[in-house]
């Protein structure tokens, strides 16, 4: 049977207890609100992207569950370092991650550590979780004026 | 006697399993389960019965509309209200609101009228009343509580003024458990000039309601929450303030006589029913309170008040819980949050362990804000709840605590 340890790792309990890349930039050229309105769920993300389109900096702020928290965390460590085209791709892959077939093996080469967060795929109630950072995170490169929702 | 082998029994959907464990439901502030008495009324009722009611002369829509009708008297004799005209079928709660602050609000309130609320009230007893400042330039006044969750009775006199029209409070409080003065605010209220209206979706189930003893002027509750089919409730209003009251929908059945110059109203309680009615969904709501009526609120409110006090103690002992809400008079509901886990976390893993509670705002924003907390976790008690159950909360509650470590 499913373990709740499949989705609630240590390392995403680790990520929940200590976030990384929590708070504000102190320099930033983008960023965004996310609001998930089922749960109340907030979450600010703070970007500085380099003129050649390379995320520099990210960080995020907000309240929310374990996992919304751990995907946040977990992303903007991932996030560092790539340019906007990989986050696009990261994105694709993640959604489709969290949504998939349970017997599909998560893209490891693309996803990396945030392969952890593939058990919410078990738990239809909590996909939006996970995926809130990173809608909050196509706003922030779109610079929407809008919050992003789950909805 | 209180024999709960046998009240479970009533319930099917409660012998099963979640996840392989027994299911501890424990979300009945949501929604209650459903009597096998109720099931089969609505079911006998498609399966013998079903016809449009007050329209047609053959056999089965005068059977239709004698068990529709009944339903009413049913609920009446429930509530204790005056006559059947003063019983409203509605969709539920929401819609009962809605249609008081639509018709009767756009008939009587006008800019400069107050509308007094309270802190603790369900979305669904502030948006219309927004919604009718909003068109009608009236002001939207909250009554603020207490730590405990408790209505301050002091700012409640100093809020009521000769310009509030009309008090809209709740019975007892979903996200709180909190049972309000009631009768003591229609007093006072009522000294002061302004209407009441009584959010009664969660007390219904759980309290005797007496709408003439409690001198209301409306009072609404949802059959969901008390052991009936979703899609219906009652609006109970006062006769003489149905009666001046203009129509919220138009359609038919609500209708005496329709020519293109004129319409002629339905009298009492028609007037408010336009279309078809859920036929089904009164008549099972009929015997839901048929069966709240054969264990009856004496025993009832001891059994709840039994359970309530060994989960309140359970909590109490508990490490790093802390109680949302701790009235002195509250009933069935146990909100609360737990150091270091987000409620949502705790509605997933508690949900594995079979125990299914409510994690959220439960519709109440503002009592979030009040507590500064972005959601609770709740477990709410009925009737059939065991303290088997209750300790299976708290297990599963020390299971959440392991796995955040
Ligand atoms: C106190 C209170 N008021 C109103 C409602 C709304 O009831 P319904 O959704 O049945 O219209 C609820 C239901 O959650 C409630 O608990």
């Amino acid at each position: 049977m499913f373990d709740l340890r499949d989705l609630y790792q240590q390392v995403i309990v680790d990520h929940n207890k200590r976030p990384r890349n929590f708070g504000k930039l102190t320099e930033f050229n983008h960023d965004a609100d996310g609001y998930n309105p089922l749960c109340g769920d907030k979450l600010h993300i703070y970007l500085q992207v380099s003129d050649a389109g390379v995320i520099e900096n990210v960080s995020f702020e907000g309240e929310g569950c374990a996992i919304s928290v751990a995907s946040a965390s977990l992303m903007t460590d991932a996030l560092k370092g790539k340019t906007m085209q990989q986050c696009e791709e990261m994105f694709g892959q993640f959604q489709h991650m969290a949504t998939s077939d349970l017997a599909e093996a998560p893209d490891e080469e693309v996803l990396g550590k945030l392969t952890v967060l593939a058990g919410v795929r078990e738990f239809p109630s909590r996909i939006k979780c996970a995926t809130l950072c990173w809608h909050t995170l196509h706003a922030a490169l779109k610079d929407s004026a809008e919050p992003a929702k789950t909805e | 006697m209180f024999d709960i082998e046998k009240i479970r029994a009533e319930f099917p959907i409660l012998s099963q399993q979640i996840h392989g464990r027994p299911l501890a439901y424990l979300d009945n502030a949501a929604t209650t389960q459903k009597p096998q008495s109720v099931i089969d009324a609505v079911r006998r009722y498609y399966e013998e019965d079903n016809a449009n009611v007050h329209r047609g002369v053959h056999a089965l829509s005068e059977r239709a509309t004698a068990a529709y009708e009944g339903a009413r008297k049913t609920v009446g004799g429930f509530f204790n209200t005056r006559s059947v005209r003063e019983v409203v079928f509605t969709r539920g709660t929401t819609e009962a609101i809605n249609l008081v602050a639509s018709s009767w609000g756009r008939a009587n309130i006008k800019a400069g009228d107050e509308i007094l609320i309270t802190h603790m009230e369900h979305h669904s007893n502030i948006v219309p009343w927004q919604m009718l400042c909003e068109q009608t330039g009236a002001i939207l006044k909250v009554v603020p509580i207490n730590q405990a969750g408790e209505l301050l009775m002091d700012e409640f006199d100093a809020l009521l003024t000769e310009r509030t029209k009309l008090v809209g409070v709740v019975h007892m409080s979903n996200a709180l458990g909190t049972v309000n003065p009631v009768a003591d605010i229609v007093r006072r209220a009522h000294a002061a000039g302004a209407k009441v209206l009584i959010d009664g979706a969660q007390a219904a189930a759980h309290l005797p309601v007496d709408v003439q003893a409690l001198d209301c002027d409306f009072y609404v509750t949802s059959a969901h929450k008390m052991y009936g089919p979703t899609g219906i409730g009652v609006l109970i209003g006062r006769e003489s303030l149905l009666r001046e009251m203009p129509p919220y929908q138009g359609g038919g059945d609500m209708i005496r006589m329709v020519t293109f110059e004129k319409t002629e109203y339905n009298d009492l309680p028609y007037k408010f029913e336009a279309g078809t009615p859920h036929i089904a969904g009164a008549i099972g709501f009929g015997k839901a309170l048929e069966f709240i009526r054969g264990i009856g609120f004496d025993a009832i409110e001891k059994r709840e008040k039994e359970l309530l006090a060994y989960a309140t103690a359970k909590a109490a002992d508990f490490d790093g819980l802390t109680p949302i809400g701790t009235a002195e008079d509250k009933a069935c509901v146990l909100s609360f949050v737990l150091k270091g886990i987000h409620p949502h976390d705790l509605g997933t893993i508690l949900d594995r362990e079979g125990v299914a509670i409510r994690a959220g705002h439960h519709c109440a924003m503002p009592v979030m804000q009040f507590y500064k907390v972005p959601a609770t976790a709740r477990a709410s008690f009925s009737v059939y709840n065991s303290e088997a159950e209750v300790d299976a909360l708290f297990a599963a509650l020390t299971r959440a605590q392991e796995i955040f470590g």
